[in-house]
């Protein structure tokens, strides 16, 4: 039965079909090819992400406990111990960061979206763009020169410096996007009933564009989180508890880092733990992010 | 506030006021708030020539000592002197050239699969899973590579390829798990959510009219992507592609992490170790003593820089172009 259905099918002549030529059966069989291709480099771009993230996950997971957030690195492998002044070291670090990235990174945006007319803006913003292709270690060398060198100590201090830096571009990319955004007319409106310029910004424009700007400030705050090279040669790394920016201050990445090329097993049990932290940060900042700004629905 | 109406009840500050809103049209508010603003964005801009300067300042030393050998020069040897990044210029351009030769042809099919033959549902879980991927901390890839990629290349991977391929120049050499092989590959995971995301928005600007009118004329669906999609587009995927290479030749923490860090007798072999730009300035800032052999570190973060801002304001230039065609911006 259900061979008569397909003989009758596959036989039956389509007027809308064309006779199949040789040619047109290489066509098909070029186009069959490419969606194989295309399907399976997709799938391989997702089995790459999955793999990377179960290895983490199932070889962390086993290691994260409460001390691991709490204690401090044991020496030379001896059991127990966790990555508590690293935890705390990226905190102050990014803390740092934001203090010195998020205005800079938010006026800029501001000046670009609203003041910014001509060459001058125009200029501006590709060195703002510029700004984001510059590989991360350049900040970390400058912060270096600048601070530690002079200094003669790496600092923690040094290391928010570079991070810093690395958040203005894409605070003020985010924020300028969104400003944008915000329809020309609330402006108009807010000038026509006599309020200032600054007035009108501050208090009409950013809070309509409030969720986005948070948004943009989120994600940089969990990109400079997961930086290295710029804090090897800044905030250095310690084993100790510190809690001044002044001298070497440890970082999640920094003890991942050192544990991943550590000999000692109990070292690089920690370092996947520590591995996993950092992407449950960048996960958990994804997605409400993109929960937020109702992402899952944009375009296509 | 002020109100600018009523004046004479204003007193010396409400006129002194009301004089500056006429001689420089606006308001002192304003006034202040322009200020403050131009003042934070002369400070970015500030930083960013402030950063070139420290690098070009810092490294006049060896630029001035070795000139071009800087490029030239073999070792990096601070007992006999002698400074030079040639290995580091071709474990960088090696590594990165063999990331583009996989990732360009991979991440170029996957957007296309994103944007034309993906089931509709899927397409936003796929296009977060590549951006997902791009957000990963490098030094996890690093993690991943020098723990899982490194020692399967050593145990079955590199002899695999010496048995099958050695008579190939790529695949001879002791075996190490470590080396150009895995930093290549790295660098391909890390390149490839890029060359997908810019491909991905760059083929999305292109008019469904034409893909349409390719369809209707008979064509079959790779023939209006090759005919109608990629003609239209190509300009911003080269940009994008630029713009990953950049990346590549700049990465500098998963490598260090992969690619071994000591120098090996210069050849082909993929299996060799070595080192690059980045990571020479990783590995050596801590022992740089001030004088000469900083500067060296420093002027090989130079030249990364010099080399990333080429290709950041090529890929640009090319992407933009895309831009005043496109129906919507794209802004990478």
């Amino acid at each position: 039965m259900s061979t008569t259905v397909s003989e009758r099918t596959s036989s039956a002549s389509n007027p809308f079909q064309p006779p199949q030529s040789a040619r047109g059966i290489r066509r098909q069989f070029s186009n069959g090819c490419l969606i194989v291709l295309a399907t399976l480099f997709a799938l391989f771009a997702v089995v790459v992400l999955i793999s990377l993230l179960f290895y983490v996950i199932l070889n962390g997971i086993r290691y994260l406990n409460l001390d691991f957030f709490t204690k401090l690195p044991t020496p030379n492998g001896e059991p127990g111990g966790g990555m508590g002044p690293a935890i705390q070291g990226t905190l102050i670090l990014v803390g740092l960061a934001s203090l010195f990235g998020i205005p800079l990174g938010i006026f800029t945006a501001i000046y670009l979206s609203e003041f910014g007319r001509g060459r001058l803006a125009n200029a501006i913003r590709s060195l703002v763009d510029l700004l984001t292709g510059v590989p991360t270690i350049i900040f970390g060398l400058f912060a270096w020169v600048i601070i530690v060198v002079p200094q003669q100590t790496f600092s923690g201090f040094a290391g928010g410096v570079a991070l810093g830096i690395i958040m203005i571009p894409i605070v003020a990319r985010t924020t300028e996007d969104v400003l944008l955004l915000v329809p020309r007319e609330q402006r108009e409106a807010s000038l026509a009933l006599g309020a200032t310029e600054a007035r009108t910004t501050l208090r009409v424009v950013i809070p309509a564009a409030l969720s986005g700007i948070v948004t943009g400030i989120v994600l940089a705050m969990a990109r400079v989180a997961g930086e290295t090279a710029p804090l090897l040669m800044t905030a250095f790394g310690t084993t100790f508890r510190n809690s001044s920016i002044f001298e070497p201050m440890d970082a999640l990445t920094l003890r991942v880092y050192n544990f991943t090329l550590s000999p000692y097993q109990l070292q690089l049990n920690q370092a996947y733990a520590g591995a996993l932290v950092l992407i449950l940060l960048i996960l958990i900042t994804s997605f409400t992010v993109r929960w937020f700004t109702g992402g899952f629905k944009r375009k296509f | 506030m002020q109100q600018v109406s009523v004046s004479e009840e204003r007193g010396v500050i409400g006129r002194s006021l009301d004089w500056v809103t006429t001689r420089f049209g606006r308001k002192p508010t304003d006034l202040v708030f322009r200020g403050v603003t131009l003042l934070l964005v002369f400070i970015v801009i500030a930083t960013v020539i402030g950063v070139a300067i420290v690098l070009v300042v810092y490294s006049w030393p060896t630029i001035t000592t070795f000139g071009l050998s800087f490029l030239t020069n073999q070792a990096f040897d601070p007992v006999h002197n002698i400074y030079g990044v040639a290995p580091a210029i071709f474990g960088t351009l090696y590594t990165s050239l063999f990331a583009m030769i996989f990732a360009i042809p991979i991440g170029l099919l996957a957007a296309i699969f994103v944007v034309d033959f993906c089931p509709r549902p899927l397409r936003i879980p796929l296009a977060f899973f590549t951006d997902l991927l791009a957000a990963i901390p490098s030094v996890i890839i690093g993690l991943f590579g020098f723990l899982l990629l490194a020692p399967w290349l050593q145990q079955t991977g590199e002899p695999w390829l010496q048995q099958h391929f050695g008579f190939l120049p790529f695949f001879q050499g002791p075996i190490q798990g470590v080396g150009m092989l895995a930093a290549g590959m790295v660098l391909t995971i890390m390149v490839l959510p890029l060359i997908i995301a810019v491909s991905r928005e760059v083929m999305l600007t292109v008019p469904i009219s034409q893909r349409e009118a390719m369809l209707a004329l008979g064509a079959t669906r790779w023939e209006a992507i090759r005919y109608a999609v990629l003609p239209f587009s190509r300009v911003g995927i080269l940009g994008g592609i630029i713009l990953a290479l950049g990346r590549a030749l700049g990465e500098t923490m998963a490598v260090t992490m992969v690619i071994g860090n000591q120098a090996s007798k210069p050849s082909l072999s993929l299996f060799q170790t070595g080192y690059t730009l980045s990571s020479v300035i990783a590995n050596q800032f801590g022992e740089a003593t001030p004088g000469i052999f900083l500067s060296a570190v420093i002027e090989a973060g130079l030249i990364v820089f010099i080399i990333t801002l080429i290709t950041n304001i090529l890929a640009r230039v090319l992407i933009s172009s895309m831009q005043r065609r496109g129906a919507r911006g794209v802004r990478v």
